[in-house]
């Protein structure tokens, strides 16, 4: 388990202030000015080193894509864009970091915004996090109040802005592309790739978007030194993270663990073990919603980073763990979540607009057992016929969990199937 | 949100009051000359707020105007984005999320509860005007599950006795203070903190949890943007 | 210049293509229904997915993906096939099979495109999605439970058409197209959007359920709306002409028409004169062919040359007007006129009344001064050429004239001539922004000629055209320029003027004709389609109206001497610019009308004066014989810099409109219910409004 030293968010259930003076009291903002007087190219390369990758759910290496914007500032300014859009089914860590420490996120904007020569920060927060939202923008006052933001940051000559702007209820605003089309004040549909963000993003200006957890750690990386953190966790997948567990635990909680810590340990440790022991458990839903699920059978012995749960085609998210027990429909929970994309499609490319509907209805269906066996084959075509067919990930998103179910709980669905028809049988015969 | 379609009774005009006015200019002035474009949301909720909590079209058409968008353009937003209201809302507008994180923990005792005492089912609204019912998804606080949104406020931890107990609560007019119905403490464990619980020792600053503001409708006080 | 392989055939193509273009150009055909060339690339139907090596394992939207060197494309993978198959099911579920009673039946991209990547049979059980129909006004009808969410509609109408009116509210499967409150969409283009929908979601309202495409006789062919000269194809049944639709034409019109064009066609039903008529104790009568033209030649022969005149309208073909000319030659007469609105338009210079930049010169242009115009109604098609460049960026533009919601930025300097004279003497600060353009331009319209001092008006354009750069010589490296440019109203005036359909030695133009008849030293004045000039200054005059329709002109006739309309014989019509096209006849003039030429030629015959032609194309080769220019189909010849216009004084008026009401300009169109409908909607009504807002 992870030593409480090595913990980033030391105060991730909000025990103490969560001001600027609470702040540096846990060391935030100490050696900011020293971290700034490096090159740039430096921090970015130390980001590399530390290991870091993005905690927004697809764990692309923070440095690498800091990387990829210009090394000068041409006609146009630059822009790090901060998504906090938190809307992952699962997910709720970076609400803790902008309520209870939104210095850390903060600090982090100038440091990353100073490594890509950025001018500004938009931070775009979920509209939902309306409380939230004013923790995060007294902090980002404070933060200016101090000198440490604004004109001449921290007295190093470097000039930087951050605003915080409210999304309104768009779960599609958290897709990097979407979100800047929602800050340029338009609907959030995702732009078609490439051009990449950092040729072509906010106002058309090289811009990179990243998740707040991986912002608001890299202070404390740059302060520790990217050793400590990549000596954490297994290669390739280091460092600490915040874990949100969900569903049928008996204690559901959020905690920062290190990469790579089993899922068992994960669930036993810190939120109280599955209702009705470890043997109830079901499935879980490693990584937000849009990862497949997995059975209990890897659940045992799983470890929770990047590449473990890539090898058995799920992965590592958001790492919101959703547990479900044996007492779970767990046919109705992906239908629910067929629901929530069918909701959240944007409507502009047909696969996903009209796709996303088919299979949420299909999955009703198969909830009652109402359907023919042959439609699961045809759904889980649907799925592959959405999948990797859109403009954005919104379609892989959907078809996953369905796919995830019918890999491993197809026997569920026939049953219910069986069922039903076994039901009417019975009905027939009683007329 | 679905659905694109006006209230039937529509204000003649609207109009930021000065106070609303000032800090329309201070949202417009985050984004750089020439993109007031980008400041269509913050201001279209700015309106809302100032409107008991719902948009006319004269609002759209005034926030269209300062902004000088194509009003179509401003009605995309407004549709594409669920916390935008055509219609007007209850004085408490309950949005209770049911995805399956929710779910999970018992949201449909949430939504049975709403239902048996206020009798309200999805896009219902009371007739006082007290209460309207928003099933809306994920809400992002999936450890707290179910959470039962009222107004700008997470309430959260809910069950059939939580929600009756917050719903009683609110008829009287003394909404409890926000957060987990059930006493918790943020996001920690229920049953206590399993990290961090070392530093609670050495940390002088040690506040305990602070006392949170508790819900006001914003036909009573209009909130501020989040921005100040 | 990238060079790839699509399907193994090696391709170059220009740097910027798309692998789409790149598809196109080695042969390979994509489908696709958002894509449009003349849009902005929107991505979202997903039918034109292609596999691309090297790239991510999953198929590309070929229409977004930049075309690179060394791509390895392939069209007809597995993988394509599935993609494309996905995708069709996914357009169908919601799509209704209503194809049986659908317009766009038969001409439809979603049809069309089923019969290649569609299933047999769906796998769809569950309910279709039902959409609530939209408001868009008299032209455009509203299926839009049909809909594929393609967005061509938005897109046109916010960047071609200039309104930003439509749009795509809410998201995911209940994203509806709809214009802001349902209002009709404010656009002289508006009717674009129907050719653009891929499938029947935006049909013509005015062609509702009235035929099949394969029904049709469809003929190529030139309109006479405007003086574009737009490329359009009339699609007939029988004689009845149901519908006009654009063709291709990047120098002209592109593929766009306005809805003038389009929808007027009912026009050609109404009010037609299908007999002779012959004016007896004042009224008309019907009379025999013969008998009208023994009338008409006891005057011609009866008279002396002088008392007789001829006015050709704006919508005549080049060989009624040479014929009549001739005609008038023939019995001494030089008192003809074919600019019946009155514009000191000078016929000696040919630079003096072309649109001399040509259409698409207006891509080129980076400073534009608009004297007495308003594009949008005189050529909607030309000014969404404007609409276009000015989007690009880097165009400037201006006006002296009445101020008008053009689409795009306009600054007014000024309402007459004497702000005309500050830029023409330099005065002006604008005169600068001419001088420092690279391609400066100006468009000159008939606001500013139709006037007592047009042609003073005409001789400051031309000494600003100059003076400030706008005729360039070819150079090295650098092509000639000419950014002097007339923008006609009427589809006749260019042929006219090359033909000198204007006063000869002595001869009385319109304003004389007309004072002529009233004082009564005009006995006889002979009106070929002409119905704009004030009839009732004709005083005593004998008038004979060959035309078309029963308008002012056949009104006021003695004789009336049934002709044919644009789409009814084939004919010359030389363009704003001076290109020469081919009209051709679509269906036959009503019961005993005939062709104009026809006409005339037996009309000669009566009077004894017989014209030496006996077919169209004896007549085109005399036509030619006598200007060459008629005879180069489809080409814009440069014409030299000349002198032209006559200084001298101005008034202090603002320069007028030359059109009041867009849709009602000229005889078919005011008697069209649909050009009618529109003008209640978009005129009338808009009036109406800013009257008690006012």
């Amino acid at each position: 388990m992870l030593k409480d030293e090595d913990r980033i968010f030391t105060n991730l259930y909000g025990w103490f202030d969560w001001g600027l003076d609470g702040a540096r009291k846990r060391g935030d903002w100490s050696t900011t000015k020293q971290i700034l007087s490096q090159t740039p190219e430096e921090v970015v390369e130390l980001v590399k080193a530390s290991g870091l990758r993005g905690r927004g759910g697809a764990g692309f290496p923070t440095g690498l894509k800091w990387s990829f914007m210009p090394k000068v500032v041409g006609d146009r300014p630059h822009y790090l864009i901060v998504n906090a859009d938190e809307s992952e089914p699962g997910t709720c860590k970076d609400r803790e970091i902008m309520r209870n420490d939104p210095h850390k996120l903060v600090e982090g904007c100038l440091i990353a915004g100073y490594s890509m020569r950025a001018c500004a920060a938009y931070i775009y927060i979920r509209g939902e996090f309306y409380n939230e939202s004013r923790n995060l923008q007294a902090a980002i006052d404070q933060a200016y109040d101090a000198g440490l933001i604004g004109k001449n940051a921290c007295g190093t000559g470097y000039d930087f802005d951050i605003f915080l702007h409210r999304g309104a209820g768009a779960y599609i605003c958290g897709e990097e592309t979407a979100l800047l089309e929602s800050l340029e004040g338009k609907k959030g549909q995702p732009r078609l790739k490439p051009p990449f963000p950092a040729a072509v993003g906010l106002y058309g200006c090289p811009s990179t978007v990243n998740n707040v957890e991986s912002i608001a750690v890299v202070p404390e990386i740059l302060r520790r030194g990217p050793e400590w953190f990549a000596g954490l966790g297994r290669e390739r997948n280091v460092g600490t993270k915040l874990f949100c567990i969900s569903g049928h635990v008996n204690n559901p909680c959020n905690v920062e663990e290190e990469m790579g810590i089993p899922l068992r340990e994960l669930i036993d440790k810190h939120a109280g073990g599955v209702i009705g022991g470890w043997d109830n458990l079901l499935a879980v839903i490693p990584g937000g919603s849009s990862v497949r699920c997995i059975p209990k059978s890897i659940c045992d012995d799983i470890l929770m980073d990047f590449d473990s749960l890539m090898a058995v085609k799920s992965g590592l998210g958001t790492a919101a763990v959703i547990v479900m027990n044996k007492q779970t429909d767990i046919v109705k929970a992906i239908a629910r979540l067929s629901y929530f994309y069918k909701h959240e499609s944007c409507g502009q490319c047909t696969p996903c607009r009209e796709g996303t509907g088919w299979m949420w209805r299909v999955m009703e269906r198969l909830v009652t057992g109402e359907a023919e066996y042959e439609e699961i084959d045809a759904l889980e075509q649907v799925t592959k016929q959405i999948e990797g067919h859109t403009i954005c990930a919104l379609g892989d998103a959907a078809a996953w969990p369905i796919q995830g179910l019918l890999t491993h709980f197809r026997g569920e669905v026939e049953d219910r199937i069986k069922e039903h028809k076994a039901s009417l049988s019975t009905l027939q015969a009683a007329e | 949100m679905s659905g694109h379609a006006f209230a039937e009774n529509q204000p003649d005009s609207f109009a930021f009051t000065p106070e609303n006015e000032a800090k329309a200019d201070a949202l417009i002035a985050k984004y750089p000359a020439g993109r007031q474009a980008s400041a269509v949301i913050p201001l279209l909720d700015l309106a809302q707020r100032q409107h008991d909590n719902w948009l006319p079209r004269v609002a759209i058409e005034a926030v269209a105007k300062k902004l000088d968008m194509a009003p179509i353009r401003v009605l995309e937003v407004v549709t594409f984005y669920t916390m935008f209201n055509l219609k007007p809302v209850g004085k408490y507008f309950l949005q209770a999320c049911t995805t399956t994180p929710c779910w999970l923990r018992g949201s449909d005792e949430m939504m049975k509860c709403i239902k048996d005492k206020l009798g309200l089912d999805n896009h219902g609204a009371s007739e006082d005007g007290m209460f309207s019912l928003l099933e809306v998804e994920c809400l992002g606080g999936c450890v707290n599950a179910p959470i039962l949104q009222v107004n700008d406020d997470f309430y959260e931890d809910m069950d059939y006795d939580a929600t009756a107990e917050l719903l009683e609560a609110l008829k009287q007019g003394k909404p409890p203070p926000v957060g987990s119905m059930k006493g918790r403490n943020m996001s920690e464990s229920s049953a206590g903190a399993t990290s961090l619980t070392s530093l609670r020792e050495t940390e002088a600053a040690y506040v305990p949890r602070p006392p949170k503001p508790a819900v006001e409708a914003p036909v009573d006080a209009p909130r501020d943007g989040g921005d100040s | 210049m990238p060079k790839l392989t699509v399907d193994g055939v090696e391709v170059e193509v220009p740097q910027g293509s798309t692998v789409l273009q790149a598809c196109e150009a080695a042969g390979a055909e994509i489908p696709r229904f958002c894509y449009h060339e003349r849009l902005s690339i929107a991505g979202n139907c997903r039918m034109c997915l292609v596999e691309v090596k090297p790239g991510p394992p999953k198929p590309q939207a070929s229409c977004a993906l930049p075309a690179a060197d060394n791509q390895e494309v392939f069209t007809d993978s597995e993988m394509v096939k599935k993609a494309r198959h996905g995708v069709m099911e996914f357009l169908l579920i919601n799509h209704p099979l209503d194809c049986p009673i659908c317009d766009q039946g038969g001409e439809c991209d979603l049809q069309d495109q089923a019969m290649g990547y569609g299933h047999h049979s769906s796998r769809y059980t569950e309910n279709k999605r039902a959409v609530e129909d939209k408001h868009m006004g008299p032209l455009i009808q509203t299926i839009m439970t049909r809909c594929i969410h393609c967005t061509r509609c938005v897109r046109f109408s916010t960047e071609v058409a200039g309104v930003t009116e439509m749009g795509l509210l809410g998201r995911g499967e209940t994203a509806e197209i709809t214009t802001y409150l349902e209002k009709a969409l404010a656009s002289e283009l508006s009717g674009n959007v129907i050719d653009l929908c891929p499938v029947g979601a935006l049909t013509s309202k005015p062609y509702a359920f009235v035929s099949r495409p394969w029904e049709l006789k469809k003929t190529e062919t030139i309109d006479v709306m405007d003086a574009v000269g737009s490329n359009i194809r009339v699609d007939a049944r029988g004689s009845e002409v149901l519908r006009v639709l654009p063709r291709l034409h990047d120098d002209v019109n592109e593929e766009w028409i306005s809805d003038k064009t389009r929808f007027s066609c009912d026009g050609l039903k109404r009010q037609r004169l299908d007999r002779p008529y012959l004016r007896r104790d004042g009224k008309l009568v019907s009379v025999s062919w013969p008998e009208a033209f023994a009338a008409v030649a006891e005057q011609m022969q009866a008279l002396p040359g002088e008392a007789m005149a001829a006015i050709a309208g704006d919508l005549c073909d080049a060989e009624s007007m040479f014929a009549l000319k001739q005609l008038m030659t023939s019995v001494g007469s030089t008192n003809i006129d074919c600019r019946q609105d009155g514009a000191k338009l000078d016929a000696s210079a040919r630079a003096g009344y072309l649109f001399n930049a040509s259409i698409a010169g207006i891509e080129d242009a980076d400073a534009i001064l608009l004297v007495g115009t308003n594009p949008r109604w005189e050529a909607p098609v030309l000014n969404a050429r404007i609409r276009k460049r000015w989007l690009e960026g880097g165009l400037t533009v201006a006006m002296v004239g009445t101020p008008a919601d053009l689409t795009y930025k306009v600054e007014t300097l000024g309402a007459g001539a004497q702000t005309l004279r500050e830029i023409a003497d330099g005065s002006h600060g604008f005169a600068e922004v001419l001088k420092a353009a690279k391609k400066p331009m100006m468009i000159l319209g008939m606001g500013a000629l139709t006037r007592e001092d047009g042609a003073a008006v005409l001789a400051i354009a031309r000494s600003i055209a100059e003076d400030c750069g706008m005729i360039q010589e070819a150079g090295e490296g650098s092509d000639a320029w000419n950014g002097f440019s007339v923008l006609h109203t009427a589809a006749s005036r260019v042929a006219g003027l090359d033909m000198g359909f204007v006063p000869g030695a002595q001869g009385k133009d319109v304003a004389g004709i007309v004072a002529g008849a009233n004082s009564g030293e005009i006995k006889f004045v002979y009106l070929l389609g002409a119905d704009e000039i004030d009839m009732s200054g004709l005083g005593k005059a004998f008038v004979v109206y060959q035309g078309h329709h029963g308008d002012a002109g056949a009104h006021r006739a003695d004789v009336v001497l049934p002709g044919a309309a644009y789409t009814e014989k084939d004919g010359i019509y030389v363009n704003t610019e001076g290109r020469t096209q081919l009209a051709l006849q679509a269906s036959f003039p009503p019961g005993e009308a005939r062709e104009d030429w026809k006409i005339l030629r037996a009309l000669s015959e009566a009077v004894g004066k017989t014209l030496a032609y006996d077919s169209a194309a004896a007549l085109r080769t005399a036509l030619v014989a006598a200007h060459g220019s008629f005879g180069a189909i489809d080409q814009v010849e440069s014409a030299p810099w000349a002198a032209f216009g006559t200084a001298g004084e101005t008034s202090d008026a603002p320069f007028g409109q030359a059109i009041e009401n867009f849709y009602m300009t000229d005889p078919i169109s005011r008697c069209s219910a649909v050009m009618a409908e529109c003008t209640e909607t978009f005129v009338t009504a808009k009036a109406e409004r800013t009257g008690t807002e006012g």
